[in-house]
Formats: structure tokens, sequence, C-alpha cells
């Protein structure tokens, strides 16, 4: 996108709403819908990547070193990478304003 | 002058999508459409029309089919009646959506239920807002030459969007009519080879279909309805175009003995060429009655409508649906709202006939023009008038 999609006038818009910028999906940051994200306790990780393997949204990054990390502009707080991590060291945290 | 074939509505149908050269076409189907597809398919298995033909398993995968084929950049065809059409209903949004220039035929027939087979018009006012273009033919030589037009119309730069010939079930669909066909390089030259505006193309990657957040959403739906609003204009220029080719002229709204008309009847598909024998009657007693027929569902001709019931004192509009629960026929109550603005404005009175394939002869218009006289004297005291029901 080359502008805010706000700032678009009906003119504009692509006929059929044809996307033609590939990849264009990382621009929608569909983070903001939720109400709580997860947290790393990582001394406890054991670098499995069960958590990155199971996260619905591919919002989980591997960082250097193979322990994991989250993109918050994606995670839309499932809490699914929680509930299956195996030593327990992911814990959800509410969102604040 | 091209010669005059016999031959069955729905079998020359299939002969303007082959002259059209239709490259692909998916359909399923379904009763009173099932000549056109059947026909369809073995002059694709003859090899005398060159197409894909997709046997799909239910009208929504049909739609979707061709959804599929015109992304491809294939010329895509279709038709369905009924049940079948209700199936493609979320579909129906989404080529249109989309800006692919389908073409489809619906033999109209009577949703359920009761189970019907027969004609009438609920089927199409079920998808009157899909956004496509839509017009109804009254005879054979309509339909063949609208589904020609239609590719030609659908497929311009400046409209691409889908479009709907609606054609009576059974009573068109079935009969066998003479009809004057156009040879194949008068089509050829009148409909040149399809150039999609962008096809699917693993070199150059789009997306095609994508969601619409809410800050964008609407200035599409804003692009799609000026661009189905102005898509008249070429409609106009596609029409006359083949007006000058083969000497048939079509217009938005037509005009039946309408001159120094008091009184108007308005119909869409067939029931105007039998409306056209009750005003011929009516005129030779003395009835100052006219007819117009109202050929271009969408977008709607308001400025050709308004225009047309200028001097009539009573307009009776005749719908082949019923809007249930609601200000009666979908035809009258557009109509009315189409003529709300102007001043003076006939008295407009709406009578639902020939539901569900009740017959209507002439005269049966004859009845409802004395009794829409007499109504519209006394009030009306209805907001509509369901026609012939017993009871
Ligand atoms: S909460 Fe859900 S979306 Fe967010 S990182 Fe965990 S699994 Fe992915
Ligand atoms: S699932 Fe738990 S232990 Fe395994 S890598 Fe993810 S955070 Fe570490």
């Amino acid at each position: 996108m080359t502008k805010p999609l706000e700032d678009y006038t009906w003119q504009e818009v692509e006929l059929g709403g044809i996307l033609r910028e590939p990849g264009s999906a990382r621009d929608y940051k569909v983070g903001d819908w939720k109400s709580q994200h997860p947290v790393w306790t990582k001394s406890h990780c054991i670098r499995c990547g069960v958590c990155w393997t199971v996260c619905p949204e591919a919002a989980i990054i591997e960082e250097t070193g193979g322990y994991f990390d989250v993109n918050l502009d994606y995670c839309k707080g499932c809490g699914i990478c929680a509930r299956e991590c195996v030593t327990g060291c992911i814990s959800m945290v509410t969102e604040e304003e | 002058m091209a010669k005059r074939v016999g031959i069955e509505v729905s079998l020359a149908v299939s002969h303007a999508v082959q002259l059209a050269r239709a490259e692909a076409i998916a359909a399923y189907p379904i009763t009173p459409q099932t000549h056109i597809v059947e026909h369809l398919s073995s002059l694709v298995a003859n090899a005398e029309l060159e197409a894909e033909f997709i046997n799909v398993e239910s009208e929504h995968s049909a739609i979707s089919a061709c959804i599929g084929t015109s992304a491809a950049g294939a010329r895509t065809y279709t038709a369905t009646s009924s049940q079948g059409l209700a199936l493609m209903h979320e579909i129906l949004f989404i080529a249109s959506a989309m800006r692919f220039p389908i073409v489809m035929t619906v033999a109209n027939r009577a949703l359920s239920g009761p189970l019907s087979i027969w004609n009438d018009h609920s089927d199409i006012m079920g998808a009157r807002d899909i956004g496509w273009i839509q017009v109804f033919v009254q005879n054979g030589q309509e339909a063949f030459d609208h589904t020609i037009m239609a590719f030609k119309i659908a497929e311009h730069r400046r409209v691409l969007l889908p479009m709907i010939v609606n054609l009576d079930g059974f009573i068109l669909s079935h009969v066998v009519e003479a009809l004057e066909f156009t040879d194949q390089d008068t089509v050829d030259r009148f409909l040149p080879p399809y150039h999609p505006w962008h096809q699917l193309d693993p070199k150059k990657p789009v997306t095609m279909g994508a969601f619409g957040m809410p800050e964008i959403f609407a200035e599409f739906k804003m692009k799609h309805q000026v661009t189905l609003m102005n898509s008249y204009d070429q409609i106009m220029k596609v029409w006359q175009e083949w007006g000058q080719l083969t000497g048939r002229d079509y217009h938005p709204v037509e005009h039946y003995k309408t001159e120094g008309a008091k009184i108007l009847l308005l119909t869409m598909g067939c029931l105007s060429e039998v409306a056209e024998i009750a005003v011929d009657e009516l005129r030779d007693a003395g009835v100052p009655v006219g007819l117009l027929k109202l050929r271009l569902w969408r977008p709607f001709p308001f400025a050709a409508l308004r225009e047309a019931v200028n001097g009539a004192e009573l307009l009776i509009v005749c719908d082949r649906a019923l809007s249930v629960g609601g200000p009666g026929g979908p035809v009258l109550s557009e109509v009315r709202s189409v003529l709300y603005p102007l001043s003076p404005q006939p008295k407009v009175l709406g009578y639902i006939i020939g539901l569900g394939g009740r017959d209507v002869p002439p005269e049966d218009f004859k009845e409802i023009v004395a009794q829409a006289q007499a109504e519209a004297e006394l009030g009306p005291r209805q907001e509509f008038y369901m026609y012939g029901v017993r009871g």
C-alpha cells in the first residue's frame, strides 16, 4: 500500500478489489483484536519449537539462539502457544490501554 | 437478410452462446433451464464449440467455477433457474464485486414452496440486488439477441460487470419460435475476442477476492454503484450497434400504443406480448390504454421511466412476484419510488399476476384495467392487488 487505507477515494480503489502487490497481507496488522498476549520466561524454555509450530497466526518468531518471541502486530491472543508449551514457560498477560 | 428458422428458444440461446464463442461454461441442469445447457454440452462434446464445459455438482459450484474461469481470462457463460439461482446467491455478489463479465441466462421459475417448476419472477427478484446488469426478454428473438449483446456489454472496459438475461421458463424457454439467426461473421465483427483486464498469471501474481477493511469497504461499494449506473450508456451503445446490424432495436423502456394513453400497463418478460393483445382490443373499444415494457431492470432506467409515464393518469404495474409482507411486487415498489419526485404523477396501482405458472390470457389484462380504473376512483383501497386469487 502506498498510502493508508483511509486516504483512498472510491475513484482510486482497484477494480474488483484486486491486490497487485505480492505479500501485502503483511500490511494488515491483525494483532489489535487481542485482549491478552503471551510472555516468555526464557530461562525455562527448552527450545523445542512447539509454540512456533502451533501458533495459528505465524506470529511467533525464532530469535538467535533458538529461543522464541512474539510479533504483537499479528498475535491474536488465542493462548494456544501458552497452553501447548511443554514446559509451561509462556504465560498470557492482559492487554492494557 | 438472414433466414428465419423455427427453433426451440432454449436451443436458440445455446446457439447464441456458440456464436459468441464462449470459452468456458459451468452449469448444473435445473428445470426449466436444462435444454440450454444440455445443448451447449453436446456442442462442446461434438467440438462445434471450442470451450471447456465444466460439469459441477451444484449451482453454488457452477457460479464459483465461472468466477474461476473468468479470473483465468475466459469468456464465461452459465444458466440457471429458481432454486439453482438461490443456491448461487452468496457467490453472485462476489462475481459482480470482483468485476467478472460472466453472462448468465436465468430461465425464470417460481421459488419453493410449494414446489413449483413453473414460471414466475420470484427467483430473480430474490436476486435483485446482486450488482449484475439485468434485462428481461419477451420472445425467442430477443433471447437470442440479448444473449450475444450481453457479452459485449459485460466485457466493455468501462463496464466489466456480469450480466443476466431473464427469460420466462417454459412459456418462453420451451416454445418453438421462428427467429432470425445472425451469421458467425457478423457476430465476430460485433463481438471481438475477450481481452481480460487482468487474468491469473503465475508470472504476475495478484490477489483476487481479498477482504476489505471497514476503512475501504464503502468506497468499493460506491465504485460498484457508479459503474453499474454508468453502464447504461454502454448498454445503449451496444443496443444501437446491434440495431444497425440487424434492424432490431431495443430500449430500456419500450412503448406499445402509448400515444395519447391515459392508462398505462407496465409489464416485463412474456407478459408483455400478451398485454399487447389486450391493449389492441381495448384501444379498439375506445379505452385510452397503452403498454410500457420494462426491459432494463439493472441499472434501473430512471429517466426513461419518468419520461414514459408523462401525461398518464393511471399506471398499472404488473408483477410476477410477490414481496410477501411488503408493499406488493418488487417492480411496483421500485416504480413507485422512482416516480415519487414527479409532479404531477399518475396514480400507481400494483397487480400481482401469473404466480407459479398461472396462465395470464389477454382477458385478464382487460379485466385488470377495468378493475384498476374502478379502484383508482375509490382510493385505491389496498396497497396492491393479488389478481385472480380465489376466496
Ligand atoms: S497467543 Fe495465539 S496468536 Fe498469539 S502467539 Fe500465541 S498462539 Fe500465536
Ligand atoms: S513451546 Fe515452550 S519450551 Fe518449547 S520452544 Fe516454545 S516456549 Fe520454549
